[in-house]
């Protein structure tokens, strides 16, 4: 049996009183936990203010949204060589100081576990279900040899920036980590 | 009393403020949000967030070491 749809379609309405929602650009370069964790924070809690907030991820920043299991990547030997030895992923991302070979970053994850500060891989996720969106960087994602296969879903189409400071010049909060 | 209740006690920067604009935005406008926040940052936070989205902070007290907020939506 079908329902006969005559109503019209409710619009949803706004989260928040604003005519315009005001924009947000991070641009995450760093593949450092101790700045990809500021950036999504920023980025999750940008969403909470009714910003539409756009993050771009540029080189070493690519590393944020790998896939765990993206493997070997690339066809030259030098990016084969730097997907084994960068191999991204929130899980797997290091610290910029007191790194000791992983174990700085292991102490911290544990710390920030014990505080019950969302790990990197949770604002990541949170940062998609709010809406924010994540964009990789075309032109670094051709120099690793990383293709959009060795990224996680649901990022925007990749970009240069081009595009990076077209949005930036509309927005009212830009930021470089 | 509030018509919904957040507990985000435990919680940490930025999840209390995360959490409370959700809650914000599934009550209708003039309802409202009562959230309880163990971190001490949501002090500064929620008024700056209630503030600048233009939902009155009705109340704001702390009770055995927690931050209570009862917002309106707008």
């Amino acid at each position: 049996m079908t329902t006969p749809n005559l109503a019209p379609v409710e619009e949803s309405t706004t989260p928040d009183a604003r005519p315009q929602k005001e924009k947000m650009v991070l641009i995450a370069a760093s593949g450092d936990l101790d700045k990809a964790w500021p950036v999504l924070i920023l980025a999750t809690t940008g969403a909470a203010y009714g910003m539409d907030v756009t993050v771009f991820f540029t080189f070493w920043g690519l590393a944020i949204l790998k896939r765990p299991d993206a493997g070997i990547s690339g066809d030259d030997w030098r990016q084969k060589l730097l997907s084994v030895f960068n191999r991204g992923a929130p899980t797997n991302l290091g610290l910029s100081k007191l790194n000791f070979a992983g174990l700085g970053p292991k102490m911290m994850r544990d710390l920030a576990d014990k505080h019950r500060v969302a790990s990197v891989q949770e604002l990541l996720e949170l940062a998609q279900q709010m809406g924010v969106k994540l964009w990789p960087c075309q032109m670094t994602m051709d120099l690793m040899g990383l293709s959009r296969e060795d990224l996680i879903d649901g990022l925007a189409d990749p970009a240069g920036a081009g595009a990076a400071i077209a949005e930036m010049k509309q927005a009212s909060i830009s930021l470089f980590v | 009393m509030a018509d919904t209740v957040v507990d985000a006690r435990g919680l940490q920067c930025p999840m209390p403020i995360i959490k409370l604009s959700q809650a914000i935005t599934a009550v209708a406008p003039g309802q409202t949000v009562e959230l309880i926040s163990t971190d001490k940052g949501s002090c500064t936070d929620v008024p700056a967030w209630a503030a600048d989205m233009g939902h009155p902070l009705k109340e704001q007290f702390e009770m055995d070491g927690e931050f209570h907020f009862v917002i309106e939506r707008a």
